[in-house]
């Protein structure tokens, strides 16, 4: 009787606690004296024009590139702030492969995309099989595979690049894309592992023990439980793995050195070594360029802020 | 998935079901084993043939003393290490300051610093090299935007920035910090949203307002986060390539240079790729100590980031 009549007062208190905070807030603000109001409506003013301030910063350089982009002299800027005849000219030279530095653009494109799906395909897989011998099957000396991916994880990629280089000529792939593909998932795989465990951790065990017991081998339990209960950590990791290697710079201009070969990165850093230069044709390129990994961002971007309190997302 | 669990180090329960002792823990037997070895079997191939070979041909690269003796004798080598430093301490500690004062503000539930947010992540979101060039190009000559910009307003021309050292240098460490603080004020907003909201409660009923509550409540809750997620940045960003390479390109004349770009130049303008390892080498015993640092901190806390 006692904890009953306990109980119900508790629950009426937090209730009554609840309502009273949601509804005191807007009695107070209608009553409030006027130069309070005032404050208010400065301080919402100060933080709007803040917000102004940061939104110029965010964009400034964006800007440049439309407005590069859209002037129609190749070589000189206007010293405008908006170009004087704003003309879509420099895209279609893009699009239309009109430039002898663009002569291949679509087919770099594609590589790029290439490169990319393969580098998400093979982190997932690779990431996805090795966290779940470590973390499900719990193999023995499983925390050195976890230990390695966090070191390789930590360290810049950055360091390993001239060695790289010189590897990549050994095994014969200079020139390739699977080289990058292959020096890409490298890099990628760790984040996937490390994101994995963490998020494998949620799910139950007792699922794959009832798997076992119905006599599923690691395999099944591996494609039928893991893999569709991982699905939100795959997206992540699936949108982090292909702008890793759409945007990567650095591998790509190493071990990609012909027109053929090439993605778009490298066919892009090309204009800033040329002796003419046609400014505007390297922005139009650059915009076109950006577009995939702007439209992968607002897509997945709920899954990608999943991805990051998992995880920080090396760049 | 709830992201604000996973930031707290909330655990959640681990099943160890100790009545039902599971068929495949505390080492695999028979078949199972076959199955295991197979599964992780590429990632040690990967990890064998792009991580530890290169590792340790790098090592051999560098291995010659003479190397060294030579870098320390190079004053470009000796102003590289001057500038990376700075890049690094400067470009870390305020980006992630501002970014956790930033996250701060991208708190407010009102719709326009909701949309704000968008707008504020598009430099994480777009590809380095683009946006660089973009900067690049803002600077290089007397007729970029900002000098534009500058000639609008005072109606006399703006300053060349990649002809002085200092100017060309902050628009590097700049330029990091426009790319990289949205990254990290995502994270922070992350966190600061896993703070259980009765804690600010109870401090407000103990009079913690404003900057109280910043200082003496969020602080210390965020103060694990902000420490590891300085240590993981300040490791990445010592290996930092694109932003020095392509806003500044090491102008004026190398002396801009950071290690990242140093090494590049030696290895592969130069034809030293052995002089470039050691360059990068150099950068190991301040390396070496982060990474073991970071790495405990990571185990022992369990904080994701």
């Amino acid at each position: 009787m006692s904890a009953a009549y306990g109980r119900t007062v508790t629950t009426d208190t937090g209730f009554a606690a609840g309502t009273v905070a949601g509804t005191t807030q807007p009695v107070r603000r209608r009553t409030s004296r006027p130069h309070y109001r005032l404050r208010r409506y400065a301080m919402e003013a100060l933080a709007m024009a803040f917000g102004l301030v940061l939104a110029v910063w965010s964009v400034l350089p964006l800007y440049n590139m439309w407005m590069i982009a859209l002037d129609s002299h190749n070589d000189v800027f206007s010293g405008a702030i908006w170009p004087e005849n704003p003309t879509l000219e420099s895209f279609r030279v893009v699009v239309t492969q009109d430039f002898w530095y663009l002569a291949r653009f679509w087919h770099q494109f594609g590589n790029s995309f290439y490169v990319g799906l393969s580098v998400m395909f093979l982190t997932l897989a690779i990431g996805s099989l090795a966290s779940f011998t470590v973390g499900r099957m719990r193999m023995r000396h499983g925390w050195m595979l976890s230990n390695a991916a966090l070191m390789t994880y930590v360290i810049p990629a950055s360091f390993l690049a001239i060695p790289m280089y010189r590897i990549m000529q050994i095994y014969g792939l200079t020139n390739n894309l699977s080289s990058v593909i292959l020096a890409l998932t490298t890099f990628a795989t760790p984040y996937a592992i490390f994101i994995f465990s963490q998020y494998g951790k949620s799910i139950p065990m007792e699922l794959d023990e009832s798997a076992r017991i119905d006599g599923a081998n690691p395999l099944q339990i591996y494609l039928r439980i893991y893999l569709p209960l991982m699905a939100p950590a795959l997206v992540a990791v699936g949108t982090y793995a292909l702008l890793l290697a759409w945007n990567e710079y650095l591998y790509n201009f190493l071990l990609l050195s012909t027109p053929e070969s090439m993605t778009v990165a490298v066919a892009l850093a090309q204009f800033l070594n040329s002796d003419e230069s046609p400014w505007n044709f390297m922005m139009a390129t650059a915009i076109i360029y950006a577009m995939p990994p702007i439209i992968l961002y607002y897509g997945f971007r709920r899954y990608m802020a999943a991805g990051l309190t998992m995880g920080g997302v090396k760049g | 998935m709830s992201s604000s669990q996973q930031v707290v180090g909330f655990r959640p329960p681990t099943a160890f079901s100790r009545l039902w002792p599971a068929p495949w823990f505390g080492g695999l037997q028979g078949s199972d084993t076959a199955w295991a070895i197979a599964f992780v079997v590429p990632y040690v191939a990967i990890f064998a043939a792009f991580v530890i070979y290169p590792t340790v041909y790098g090592l051999w690269m560098g291995s010659d003393p003479s190397l060294y003796s030579l870098l320390f004798s190079d004053p470009r080598y000796l102003t590289t290490l001057v500038n990376t430093l700075l890049f690094v301490a400067i470009g870390v500690n305020v980006k992630m300051f501002l970014a956790f004062l930033l996250s701060g503000f991208f708190m407010s539930r009102s719709w326009w610093v909701r949309s704000l947010l968008a707008i504020y992540l598009l430099p994480w979101a777009l590809p380095g090299l683009t946006v660089f060039l973009s900067i690049h190009y803002m600077l290089v000559t007397e007729w970029g935007l900002l000098d534009s910009l500058w000639r609008a307003v005072t109606g006399e021309d703006g300053p060349l920035f990649l002809v002085s050292t200092p100017i060309a240098m902050a628009a590097n460490i700049v330029s990091y910090i426009w790319k990289w603080m949205p990254f990290w004020t995502l994270i922070f907003l992350a966190s600061r949203m896993a703070i259980p909201q009765d804690i600010y409660e109870a401090a407000e009923i103990d009079g913690a307002t404003g900057y109280r509550r910043l200082v003496h409540v969020t602080f210390p809750l965020l103060a694990n986060v902000y420490l590891i997620c300085t240590l993981l940045s300040t490791v990445w960003t010592l290996g930092d390539f694109p932003t020095v390479y392509f806003v500044s390109g090491g102008a004026p004349a190398r002396l801009t240079d950071v290690l990242a770009t140093y090494g590049f130049h030696e290895a592969f303008d130069f034809g030293y790729p052995n002089l470039g390892v050691a360059a990068m080498m150099s950068a190991l015993p301040i390396l070496i100590p982060l990474v073991i640092l970071l790495m405990r901190r990571i185990r022992v806390t369990g904080v994701q980031l």
